[in-house]
């Protein structure tokens, strides 16, 4: 048991800490979820894409270094601690390029994986529906053969920077006779085909964070078919465990907020609301520090052949609530002037979205309950 | 970078845990708590045979962890912490390995069974005499108060006190673990309204937790093993206490009533965590240590 880096890891972290010290923006970019801060971060993603930062663990042909789990969260680590931008291509990147490396063709492989490193083609999931959420087998948007593919119809909803994105990815019901988990496929298509109508929808903080999508007749090409038809829910769920766990959610990202959270303890004068929040500042610190060593097991296991599985949702509850935690603390401790916007309050708002997206925490604590503790599933209807 | 254990370091955990499963630890816990100290002495060498009483000099803080979570698993009785994990450091050069010795801390726990007795002074070892006993809240864990006697030479009590409430924190998981396994399965035994009450959500979701605040106590406690520095030893003891106060109360509510008596096994671990939540530093006095390093560090 240990936790020392290799020297070639070492120096990978030097590698990295030194670019990203000399190359990430000193202002904070606009809002993704903007039209302006959209292209800054397109802007960002290229940059870091020319400098092989952008994917790095993906092989090198793609546009990656081919690196390793270890290397991936050491940069991961260096990212945030850099204060470097959120990443507006991290759909595609963590939800979407596992599943065409494991199930795509050699065609889609080519056609879609570099434009997506570089930050040139942005990726939207379109998972829910407006009666498919926590539930979301129950979806209901059709897919319909016809000559050389297939047409989509219904709506899809929730579906983040889809009001700027390009591409989006999603489910369709194929097979209505199936029973609900199969009869499922997997789609790619671009947002602005023939019968996609996007409409963006405001979030707490005003801008449009998401979108929801209505599909008319929308002609998707067999090539565009991720997996076999019909095999839509197994191909989806090798993501849904991405999203939860590790890949979407590196622990650097909270740290980083930790130490934020840290300074700023430090720099409040005010002795009320130092010694009301003091105990919730350490136990945020904690948590991070907590999640920080989880995922170096979570990596060792992984890096041995092992699989997250359902302790992706262990993870879930745990870095969403952490999140909320530990922005709720900048704030308090901010006193009065919480009320005014700050990356602070950006940051929460945000944060308030954790406990709902990538699975509720409540079907979260089912999935630990049910498949962790062996405890009996749910009566359902 | 690999941080998981080792197969060796997994090997003495599964070993000292069928040690410990096959022997009635919570007899041994009961007749403790009663005065009868035959079977927890017999456990004591026991597990002195297996090498418990020397993993502080000879072994690294991670098997100190294992160990110590095993016998929070188990309830197994003794003062283990006094004797296995801060004693060796406090008294370098003096052989522990054969005998049990205890420290007032400020109680001197299970001094009636131990061959000496010491009593830290103004940041002094000294030796002592057991004067009083109190009854404590968990009564496997007998406590006295002492009257010190002549200083002793000591080694680096700092090192030893971090030592000793890291084991504290691995005892902490292991009764955690214990809890939250014995409480699985009665709650999936136990039926109410005609079905298993384990199925119901309002239950799951409590387990849930416990399972969550174990998970990351864990590595806290792993973490520190590897690297005991006061900042990673209150973290690990924050961490535990709380995840292990969490398994206790969950585990007594989705008990019932049945696991508020003294009859039922789970008190063994009730007491213990609760007693364990202020012993080797009370969860505020390691929350304030935490704090001040963070803050010295920035
Ligand atoms: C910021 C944000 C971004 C998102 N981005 C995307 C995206 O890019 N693509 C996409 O497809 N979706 C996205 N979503 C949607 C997200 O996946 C869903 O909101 C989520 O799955 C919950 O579905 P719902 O909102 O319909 O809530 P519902 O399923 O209606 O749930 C409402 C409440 O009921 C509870 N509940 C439901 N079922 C159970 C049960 N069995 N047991 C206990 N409680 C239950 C839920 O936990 C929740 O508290 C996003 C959501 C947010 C907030």
């Amino acid at each position: 048991m240990n936790l020392d880096f290799s020297p070639d890891e070492l120096a990978f972290r030097d590698e990295a800490r030194a670019w990203l010290a000399a190359n990430v923006p000193a202002e904070p970019l606009p809002s993704m979820d903007t039209a302006d801060g959209f292209v800054a971060h397109q802007q960002w993603e290229r940059r870091l894409a020319d400098a092989r930062w952008s994917v790095v663990s993906w092989p090198e042909e793609f546009g990656g270094r081919g690196a390793s789990l270890v290397k991936w969260v050491i940069f991961e680590e260096e990212y945030y601690r850099a204060g470097a931008p959120g990443r507006v291509s991290q759909n595609g990147i963590f939800l979407l390029a596992p599943i065409i490396f494991d199930h795509g063709t050699t065609d889609q492989q080519q056609r879609w994986l570099p434009s997506m490193a570089t930050g040139e083609t942005i990726w939207a999931q379109a998972w829910s529906e407006p009666e498919a959420g926590s539930d979301l087998a129950s979806l209901r948007s059709t897919a319909t053969a016809v000559k050389g593919g297939w047409l989509l119809n219904g709506q899809k909803t929730w579906s983040s920077r889809a009001a700027y994105a390009h591409q989006g990815f999603g489910l369709f019901r194929s097979d209505p006779s199936a029973e609900r988990h199969r009869g499922l496929t997997y789609f790619c298509f671009p947002l602005d085909a023939d019968g996609v109508t996007v409409r963006p929808i405001a979030q707490l903080d005003g801008e449009a964070g998401f979108a929801e999508l209505f599909f008319d007749d929308v002609f998707v090409p067999d090539a565009d078919v991720l997996g076999e038809p019909g095999d839509g829910w197994r191909v989806a769920m090798s993501t849904a465990g991405n999203e939860r766990g590790l890949s979407l959610r590196s622990p650097g990202r909270f740290c980083a907020t930790a130490d934020r959270l840290l300074d700023l303890y430090a720099s409040v004068l005010e002795p009320v609301e130092r010694t009301s929040t003091a105990t919730r500042v350490v136990d945020a610190w904690l948590r991070a520090e907590a999640y920080r060593l989880y995922t170096w097991g979570t990596v060792t296991q992984l890096a041995g052949g092992g699989d997250i599985g359902a302790a992706g949702s262990v993870n879930k509850v745990w870095w969403s609530e952490l999140d909320v935690a530990l922005h709720e603390t900048a704030l308090d401790l901010l006193g009065a002037e919480a009320e005014v916007a700050s990356t602070w309050t950006d940051g929460y708002l945000f944060s308030l979205s954790g406990p709902i997206y990538a699975g509720t925490n409540e079907i979260q604590r089912n999935i630990v309950a049910e498949r962790i503790l062996g405890l009996p599933r749910e009566v359902r209807a | 970078m690999k941080f998981t254990l080792t197969d060796e370091q997994a090997g003495f955990a599964r070993s000292i845990d069928d040690l410990l499963s096959r022997a009635d630890t919570v007899a041994a816990n009961r007749a403790w708590a009663a005065g009868d100290h035959e079977p927890g002495l017999k456990l004591w060498s026991r597990l002195a045979d297996l090498g418990v009483t020397s993993l502080a000099t000879e072994a690294s803080p991670v098997e100190v962890c294992i160990a110590f979570e095993a016998i929070g698993r188990h309830a197994a009785p003794g003062p283990w912490i006094e004797s296995a994990a801060y004693l060796p450091l406090a008294l370098p050069g003096v052989d522990l390995t054969e005998s049990r010795a205890t420290v007032a801390m400020p109680y001197a726990v299970d001094a009636d069974i131990a061959d000496s007795v010491y009593a830290v002074v103004d940041g002094q070892l000294h030796s002592a005499q057991a004067t009083d006993s109190s009854p404590g809240i968990d009564p496997s864990r007998r406590l006295f108060a002492v009257s010190a006697g002549d200083r002793v030479d000591h080694g680096d009590l700092d090192a030893a006190f971090d030592l000793a409430a890291l084991a504290t924190a691995a005892e902490l998981l292991g009764a955690g673990e214990r809890v939250l396994a014995d409480s699985v399965a009665y709650v999936k035994q136990r039926t109410q309204f005609g079905r298993a009450i384990g199925s119901y959500q309002a239950i799951k979701h409590q387990l849930a937790n416990v399972r969550i605040a174990l998970d990351f106590a864990r590595p806290l406690v792993f973490g520190a093993a590897l690297e005991v520095t006061p900042r990673s030893v209150s973290a690990a003891k924050l961490q535990a206490a709380d995840a292990a106060n969490l398994a206790a109360r969950v585990g007594l509510q989705v008990h019932g009533a049945i696991g508020y008596t003294e009859e039922h096994d789970l008190s063994r671990w009730l007491l213990r965590t609760r007693a364990l939540q202020s012993a080797w530093g009370t969860t505020a006095y390691h929350r304030e240590r935490l704090l001040a390093d963070l803050l010295a560090a920035r």
